[in-house]
């Protein structure tokens, strides 16, 4: 076991963790955030995305005991007590979401992108998501949720 | 109250509640994280679980050591074949857990562990001795019966001929004759959240958190196999993580939770890895259709005869079948139909429904022919399928629903862009790109009530609403679609009503989501139990202020007295405590005994694509599909639905393949979520109509299936 701080969602975290768990399964299993999901385990689908120190990864794919004195966060960090953040409340709005379970990891890809470039133009919304897999099919109503919030006038969607 | 009994919301009612885009009430739980899924509970003690599979497509399981996992720190219990001696499983009714594999990836044993990681170690850890056979993976080899047997002393599972006419008559008489064979890949579901469990064993009575589409099945299939009483099993799906048709029935994960919970005393979680929910809990089978059709020189159907063969894997399962033979023998006009339909077995994992099942195969096959006679007839693919249109079931008489919807969504999808501005044929663009159009049309037996599906409607003494059922919502927004019914009916807020589902303890019997059959059976049954509802309010307040019945009202917000005062909602309840105003509604006909007619879903999409013919990349310019959807209760859900069933629809067409390697028997991407359509650019334009007018009753709503829907 090894000693693991981190500060998770704004809160110091200190966490006795095996070496062999991931980030993913420390968050869910130890420290009760479920939010990231374990979908694939193998780095495709961005089901488990959080932001380490702001950047966007797939938790599945990061040793916790690799996070030692970094910043985490997770879908669960995103609101402010009740009150939703706005991409969030552009989700919501939209319907980018159907049964939900990607919902987190798509959210945390396109926060990484608001805290890295809160101005991004449409190819850079697209290629922010691009790592999300939605089996439900709710692309376009992502895409329009995430073109809301950024304010970007969105092309070559059918409506 | 019988849904059957309820007037109808007919074209010229106006509604204030249904028909808007009521953003989906479950959004802040799942755009918050706080949304608890199956594989997100944690109750004190519980354990996790990992399943040990075969690596063999067949053989027998002649020696196995749990030793070395039970000696590893954190593993608590191993179940194997003589733990479960006696408990069967599919309809088979083989071992739950294999001393016989049939398939890479049936089950052989399960380890429940402290953690996830500790169980996994453990599964690793088990040696299993096997005798291997030789197995079946061979399609045409199986098709042909020289495949070796899977299970019994055949391969062929079943055969079965429909026919109406002389087909080959008609052939040998046709002006035109064409014949070709279609295969379609095996697809997995992929649902993100895999089939999973949880399971907490208590004083001989069991529940189970299940991520399935149907609480009330799990409970009586489980109740059965344990011979429990259906109160002594309560299942709870608060909120599936995707299904399309795998999670219609309880795989056996369930089980292993319940036995496992049942042996440790304490609640064990069953969650498969990928690479088990790929491998076992359910595909799209795949299916080889030989086609023949005769038309007359102006592309009128004379003959259809075909020959489909598709493949349910292993063991057969429970649930929506199949329907392969259904586009043919319902979607064109044809005096001449033969259709033999043959299920061949294999040593792969069991196929389950997915998304429209068969349907979406056959349709493949069947529009590709007529693309190609319209082709060498010359004829416009729209104005072929015209040609060819029928409004009514050519076996039994029965009158579709919509009689010319499908006419309608032709004519809509003719004008849309789509389909306009591509030149007919190919368009040859720069650096070997070219450009083309393609049309189909689409039939399903969606919109059927699948009854029992009950609801209780309860006013708390305040005035605002309880609505009790034990439905599920599997994302396709049932929560919020059944509070709108409520509300319209009962003239309250949304806001005022709570609506309790994805619990056996939470209402009546309702049915599994399936068939796309949810919304046709529970919004008329809602609805029925809020009118009741308001009969029982108005007899308790005729009694109470002790005026006529008839000289009452309910508007939402007070009881109105005809020449007399308003009495608040919540005054009026408050002052007849302890009596509590409750009614019941239930939906136990389906559309088409209620009434002689037979509900369908019909339809039509164009897509423009351009094929770079260098590499053979394929980009989708643009699909309009026009879906016939009847009433619509929530636009902006129904637009999620359909635009994801065609997103699902370019995957299968595109991008998405199990792929079985035939010679070993062996899956090569059992893990992979890549296969899965990831496209985020498609741009899918629905043109959904809301049919209600002329349409021939079929349900109190006038409203349809669409989660389905392609």
């Amino acid at each position: 076991m090894h000693e693991v701080d981190m500060i998770v969602n704004g809160v110091n975290r200190t966490e006795s963790i095996p070496a062999d768990a991931t980030l993913l399964h420390a968050l869910r299993d130890r420290l009760d955030l479920t939010g990231p999901k374990a979908v694939c385990e193998v780095g495709t689908c961005g089901g488990c995305t959080v932001l380490i120190d702001d950047l966007p990864v797939y938790s599945c794919l990061v040793l916790a005991v690799e996070c030692d004195r970094q910043r985490i966060d997770t879908v669960e960090g995103l609101s402010d007590g009740a009150d939703l953040s706005a991409l969030q409340e552009s989700f919501a709005s939209c319907d980018a979401l159907q049964c939900g379970y990607c919902t987190p990891g798509q959210l945390m890809s396109l926060e990484g992108l608001r805290r890295a470039n809160p101005t991004p133009d449409s190819e850079e919304i697209m290629a922010s998501i691009q790592g999300n897999l939605c089996r439900c099919g709710a692309y376009r109503h992502i895409l329009d949720a995430a073109h809301r919030v950024f304010d970007v006038e969105q092309p070559g969607c059918g409506r | 109250m019988k849904a059957v009994d309820l007037p109808d919301w007919s074209d010229e009612i106006e509604l204030d509640q249904v028909g808007t885009s009521l953003r989906r009430l479950d959004a802040h739980a799942k755009v918050t994280g706080r949304a608890r899924f199956t594989t997100d509970i944690r109750l004190p003690g519980q354990l996790f679980a990992a399943v040990v599979r075969s690596p063999i497509p067949s053989g027998d399981v002649i020696d196995i050591d749990t030793a070395p996992a039970l000696a590893l720190a954190g593993v608590v219990d191993v179940l194997t074949a003589a733990d479960v001696d006696g408990m069967t499983w599919y309809d088979d009714e083989v071992p739950l857990l294999a001393g016989t594999v049939r398939f890479v990836g049936d089950e052989i044993a399960v380890v429940a562990a402290e953690t996830i990681q500790a169980a996994r170690a453990g599964a690793a850890a088990i040696a299993i001795t096997f005798d291997p056979n030789d197995h079946a993976a061979t399609f045409d080899e199986i098709d042909d019966g020289d495949a070796p047997v899977v299970i019994g002393d055949t391969n062929e599972v079943e055969t079965t001929t429909i026919e109406r006419g002389d087909a080959e008559a008609a052939l040998d008489t046709a002006a035109h004759v064409l014949s070709e064979t279609y295969r379609t890949q095996i697809a997995v579901h992929n649902s993100l959240e895999p089939h999973s469990c949880t399971a907490v064993w208590g004083d001989g009575e069991v529940t189970l958190y299940c991520s399935t589409q149907g609480v009330n099945n799990v409970r009586e299939s489980m109740a059965e196999h344990l011979g429990l009483g259906h109160n002594r099993v309560r299942v709870v799906a608060e909120n599936v993580g995707g299904g399309f048709g795998a999670k219609q029935i309880p795989w056996k994960e369930t089980m292993f939770a319940a036995l496992l919970s049942k042996r440790t005393g304490r609640p064990v979680q069953v969650a498969l890895d990928r690479r088990g929910e790929n491998l076992a809990a359910g595909k799209r089978g795949r299916t080889k259709q030989t086609l023949r059709i005769g038309a007359d020189d102006e592309g009128r159907l004379v003959a259809i005869d075909a020959r489909l063969v598709d493949d349910s894997g292993a063991y057969q399962v429970p649930g929506e079948a199949s329907a392969l033979h259904g586009p043919a023998q319902f979607m064109y006009a044809c005096d001449n139909v033969r259709l033999i339909r043959k299920t061949i077995r294999s040593n792969s994992g069991a196929s389950v429904a997915f998304r429209a099942p068969g349907y979406v195969e056959a349709t493949f096959a069947l529009e590709s022919m007529l693309d190609d006679l319209a082709r060498i007839l010359d004829i416009d693919p729209i104005e072929l399928r015209r040609r060819n249109h029928v409004g009514h079931d050519q076996e039994t008489g029965m009158r579709w629903s919509q009689p010319e919807g499908v006419l309608r969504s032709y004519d809509e999808v003719e004008k849309s862009d789509t389909w306009k501005v591509t030149d007919r044929g190919r368009t040859e663009l720069p650096h070997g790109v070219v450009r083309g159009r393609g049309f189909a049309a689409h039939d399903w037996v969606a919109a059927a009530a699948r009854p029992p599906g009950h609801a209780v409607v309860t006013f708390n003494f305040d005035g605002s609403v309880h609505v009790g059922t034990s439905a599920q919502d599997i994302g396709t927004g049932t929560r919020t679609m059944l509070t709108q019914v409520v509300a319209e009916e009962l003239g309250v807020e949304p806001e005022r009503i709570r609506l309790s589902l994805g619990d056996t303890s939470t209402g009546p019997p309702a049915p599994t989501s399936s068939g796309s059959a949810t919304t046709p059976t529970m919004a008329p049954a809602v609805r029925a139990a809020a009118r009741s509802a308001i009969d029982h309010l108005l007899e308790a307040a005729a009694e109470h202020l002790d005026v006529e019945l008839d000289s009452l009202s309910f508007d939402g917000s007070h009881v109105r007295v005809v020449r007399g005062d308003d009495h608040p909602i919540d005054e009026i309840l408050e002052a007849m405590s302890p009596t509590v105003i409750h009614g019941w509604g239930g939906r136990e006909t389906t559309a088409d005994d209620a009434n002689g007619v037979s509900p369908r879903a019909q339809g039509s999409a164009a897509a423009e694509v351009e094929v770079d013919t260098l590499t053979g990349q394929i980009v989708v310019r643009s699909i309009t599909v026009s879906p016939d959807c009847g009433r619509i209760l929530n636009p902006r859900l129904v637009d999620s639905q359909v635009i994801g069933g065609v997103t699902q629809g370019i995957g299968f067409a595109l991008m998405e393949e199990q792929v079985l390697d035939e010679r070993l028997g062996v899956v090569t991407n059992p893990t992979s979520t890549t296969t899965s359509c990831r496209r985020c650019r498609i741009p899918v334009s629905s043109i959904m109509r809301s049919s209600t007018s002329p349409t021939w009753r079929r349900t109190p709503l006038a409203q349809r299936g669409s989660a389905n829907c392609r």
